[in-house]
């Protein structure tokens, strides 16, 4: 309980906290949860902007002459692992275990790039193709989505990879896993997404 | 092989001398007056050596009071630059009738009607009411700053990058002549080539940034810092119209962010989303930008209603009527502003179905608008109105609201809007809702709130002036718009053939006088109150016998904003405090944890504004530099762990030893 001023009369109530209370996080997660959903309605924009134009081929190529379902699938299985082993990471926080915590965190962050590297190989191949953004709308949309997605997991390496050198050097202070949370909950943002763009743009654009 | 014009060309992008306007009268003298008087202001800066102290208490500064007044001062004087878009423009339709040209050619009118919307909404309405939020309701929650005070610094800066770069169109280059939504295929590369638009792209992206930033910081504020006691029903007004503001801020200006950027991918990258040809829909993009447009109006309207009941239940001496009912008419003005956007274009095909839901969700909002509007003039009802500054702008607000609202229920009834899209009418109808509405409700609060921000009150003769000038200057220039809009004459016109317009745009004309008039007894009433502020000064800290906590705390307030953290039990917590004998402590003071200044904003900002200039105009070692820079400078200030220091007590003690020496608060 905190101190408080003594009611001057019986019947005055306290006005004034004269100990402070902690702070909390003050709302830092609160704070970047928000901001994860702002990111979401981009997102929104993407997927509708992709369900508006995602037929518009303009006579060039549709999705089922340019995915190559398994390759995608083996790009999902790789970013989906790569949250479970984020969540090691995160358990690993929790036990204050340093060393574990930076080798899962790495295991998630080249599980990461892998996913990357394979979505540029997969951009590259339908490049040669002629398949570029400038080709159709419908091709303007996939890259805008897709690269999109690629974008913030290319951004959640550095930001990770940041961090793997911040907790190295000044260990798991609560800073530091206040970021590492924050981190968490933008690299399942990211999962989230992608199952949406596996589903709607590949899944569904090869049936067509 | 590397030729002199190859080497140009890396260095400068499609920068040219040719660039610089220097062959146009008008702009060459506004460069000469904008060059003289920034001249002047830099002078003296460094001749008194404020250099320094504008850096440390201001330009670093993390306070959200200082934030909120330099968000405020950007404000006025983007609104200078915004008015003097507007005075051209009527002035201009008023003398180019039949036979004559008139002075501004098509070119130039074009860039004008664009800045003068782009600006206003974006670098005038949006930091005033940014500032007054940022400044006012931390205060009313009895908090000591925002959630995330070094964001909010950051944000108050990329606001500022955008307006640099927004004014820097003026001399460097053009703006865009697209309108200010920019709608294309008009905006895409095909029609407009040159760098207004990529000035418009960039301008509002940096802005953005900030702005969406600021909301996500507001929202946590309310949501994670109200002073104990104070539950949701029990937060002032203003600060639930900031919420829901705020709300509309995060959910749309990512929407905008998009929208905007895959325009800019089409006339960057060449994409195909709003193109004519290769399946690009431009629909969509008319669509898009008005999902975040139409919101966004109500963004600025709602904490306009947030100081109006805070300035009504003040002046009459009564609780707010209908706080429950208020709060709930606000939140539900939310929600529905997500529902209407398509009433922006019923003309362009939707169908007669789309068409009718979405006129009917736009009259429903009248509704909760309604109620509003009834509970202020029940708070007024018997109350015991005291006419200062701040009520007297409610007072012209109502019945010009009223009008402002009901012409937009005529519009909202598609078989009308189709007689009036695009016309006078409707330009008329939002200026009556964001002059009468929000510019006034800006007003009310600079009146109601300066003797809190600055310690004394402002000049009451002046303030009048400057109201009746508004009030009187906005009904001369907008009834004959309204009447010129149902005669069918449509908004953006350069030139008009017919004479018999003319006596009506002449009365328009003269009416922007008027407002003039009411700007410059602004600028006067703020000079007036500095050298009379021994007069005009509040000792109290309670100037206006106010009800809500920011003035429970000293004017101006310490840094911490309150030495003690109150404890709320009604509605009305400062009221109820002075009503059953608050003592305020004269002792027990503790050390109080605040943030560090950083300058990691000013930094961001500068880079990210040299970023959008070189994307403006194609100079990529620039881009690339600014980018890797940006990315370096955030990187860099996430290694900075010590970001917060104490107040000593001692200082606390000597910053409130002088509110001990008066009786605390006015009784």
């Amino acid at each position: 309980m905190h101190e408080m001023t003594p009611p001057p009369g019986a019947k005055a109530p306290v006005f004034y906290e004269q100990e402070d209370h902690a702070h909390g996080d003050g709302g830092t997660l609160f704070g970047f949860w928000l901001y994860l959903m702002g990111d979401c309605l981009i997102f929104a924009v993407l997927f509708a902007t992709y369900g508006v134009l995602g037929r518009n081929y303009a006579a060039g190529p549709s999705g089922a002459d340019l995915f190559d379902l398994r390759l995608v699938a083996l790009n999902t299985s790789l970013l989906l692992l790569s949250s479970i082993t984020y969540g090691f990471a995160m358990l690993e926080m929790g036990q204050q275990n340093v060393r574990k915590t930076l080798i899962w965190l790495a295991v998630t962050g080249l599980l990461g790039a892998t996913f990357v590297s394979l979505e540029l190989y997969e951009f590259a191949h339908m490049f040669r193709e002629g398949a570029t953004p400038q080709r159709s709308a419908f091709l303007s949309s996939f890259f805008a989505l897709v690269g999109t997605h690629g974008l913030h997991v290319t951004v959640g390496i550095v930001w990770l990879v940041t961090l793997m050198v911040q907790v190295r050097r000044f260990g798991l202070i609560e800073d530091n896993q206040r970021r590492l949370m924050c981190l968490s909950m933008f690299w399942h943002f990211l999962d989230v997404v992608w199952i949406g763009v596996f589903t709607f743009v590949y899944l569904m654009g090869s049936m067509r | 092989m590397f030729s002199d014009s190859n080497l140009l060309q890396f260095i400068f992008g499609r920068l040219t001398i040719d660039a610089i306007p220097y062959h146009d009268p008008i702009l060459v003298g506004t460069f000469l007056v904008v060059a003289v008087i920034g001249t002047a202001i830099l002078a003296a800066i460094t001749w008194y050596g404020k250099w320094g102290y504008l850096w440390r208490e201001w330009f670093t500064s993390v306070d959200h009071k200082k934030i909120g007044i330099m968000y405020i001062v950007l404000a006025i004087v983007m609104l200078l630059r915004g008015f003097a878009d507007a005075i051209m423009m009527i002035t201009q339709k008023a003398l180019a009738v039949g036979a004559s040209e008139g002075y501004l050619p098509p070119h130039h009118y074009d860039q004008i009607f664009t800045a003068h919307g782009t600006i206003m909404i974006f670098f005038m309405a949006m930091p005033f009411v940014t500032g007054i939020m940022n400044y006012i309701m931390p205060l009313q929650i009895g908090a000591r700053d925002v959630a995330f005070p070094f964001l909010n610094n950051f944000s108050f800066w990329m606001t500022v990058g955008g307006a640099i770069l927004i004014m820097m169109s003026l001399f460097v280059g053009e703006f865009s002549r697209a309108t200010w939504l920019a709608y294309p295929p008009l905006s895409g590369s095909a029609y407009s080539p040159g760098v207004g638009v990529d000035y418009y792209i960039w301008g509002l992206q940096i802005a953005g940034v900030g702005t969406t930033l600021s909301g996500i910081n507001l929202i946590a504020t309310i949501v994670k810092m109200r002073a104990p006691g104070m539950t949701m029903m029990k937060i002032p007004i203003f600060c639930w119209t900031t919420l829901c503001s705020n709300a509309l801020i995060v959910t749309i200006f990512p929407v905008l962010t998009a929208t905007l950027t895959l325009l800019a991918l089409d006339r960057y990258v060449g994409t195909r989303f709003f193109t004519n040809d290769f399946g690009g829909n431009s629909m969509l993009y008319m669509n898009l930008i008005w999902i975040w447009g139409h919101p966004e109006v109500y963004v600025l309207i709602l904490p306009a209603f947030g100081i109006f009941s805070e300035v009504v239940s003040t002046f009459c001496g009564k609780r707010l009527f209908g706080y429950t009912s208020m709060v709930y008419a606000t939140a539900v003005i939310a929600v529905i502003s997500w529902l209407v956007w398509l009433h922006h274009f019923f003309t362009m095909g939707s169908g007669a179905s789309v068409n009718a839901f979405f006129g009917i969700t736009t009259m429903i909002i009248s509704i909760p608008t309604g109620a509003k509007v009834f509970n202020w003039l029940f708070t007024m009802y018997r109350g015991r109105i005291r006419f200062e500054t701040p009520m007297i702008w409610v007072m012209g607000f109502i019945p010009t609201f009223v009008l402002g609202g009901l012409t937009g229920v005529l519009l909202a009834v598609p078989p009308a809007d189709f007689v009036l899209h695009n016309s006078l009418f409707l330009v008329a109808h939002f200026h009556n809702v964001i002059i009468g509405g929000v510019v006034f409700g800006l007003f009310s609060g600079v009146n109601y709130w300066f003797p809190k921000a600055f310690g004394f009150k402002l000049d009451p003769f002046w303030g009048k002036v400057s109201f009746w000038c508004w009030l009187a200057g906005f009904w001369v220039v907008f009834t004959p718009i309204y009447a010129l809009g149902l005669m069918g004459v449509t908004r953006r016109t350069q030139h008009f053939e017919d004479p018999s317009l003319q006596p009506y745009l002449l009365v328009a004309a003269f009416g922007a006088f008027i407002i003039l008039a009411g700007i410059l007894a602004l600028l006067v009433q703020l000079a007036v109150s500095y050298f009379k502020r021994a007069q005009l000064r509040d000792t109290t800290g309670d100037p206006w016998h106010g009800r809500t906590l920011e003035w429970s705390t000293t004017s101006p307030p310490p840094p911490y904003n309150f030495a003690f953290t109150p404890v709320v039990h009604d509605l009305d917590a400062w009221w109820d405090m002075k009503n059953r004998g608050h003592d305020h402590p004269l002792e027990g003071f503790k050390p109080i944890h605040m943030p560090k200044n950083t300058s990691t904003g000013v930094f961001l900002a500068v880079l990210s504004t040299a970023l959008g200039f070189a994307l403006v105009w194609y100079i990529w070692w620039l881009a690339a530099l600014s980018f890797v820079g940006l990315i370096a400078v955030a990187i860099h200030h996430t290694f900075n762990y010590n970001r917060d220091y104490y107040i000593p007590a001692e200082d606390v003690v000597r910053f409130e030893s002088h509110r001990m020496a008066q009786p605390a608060g006015g009784a």
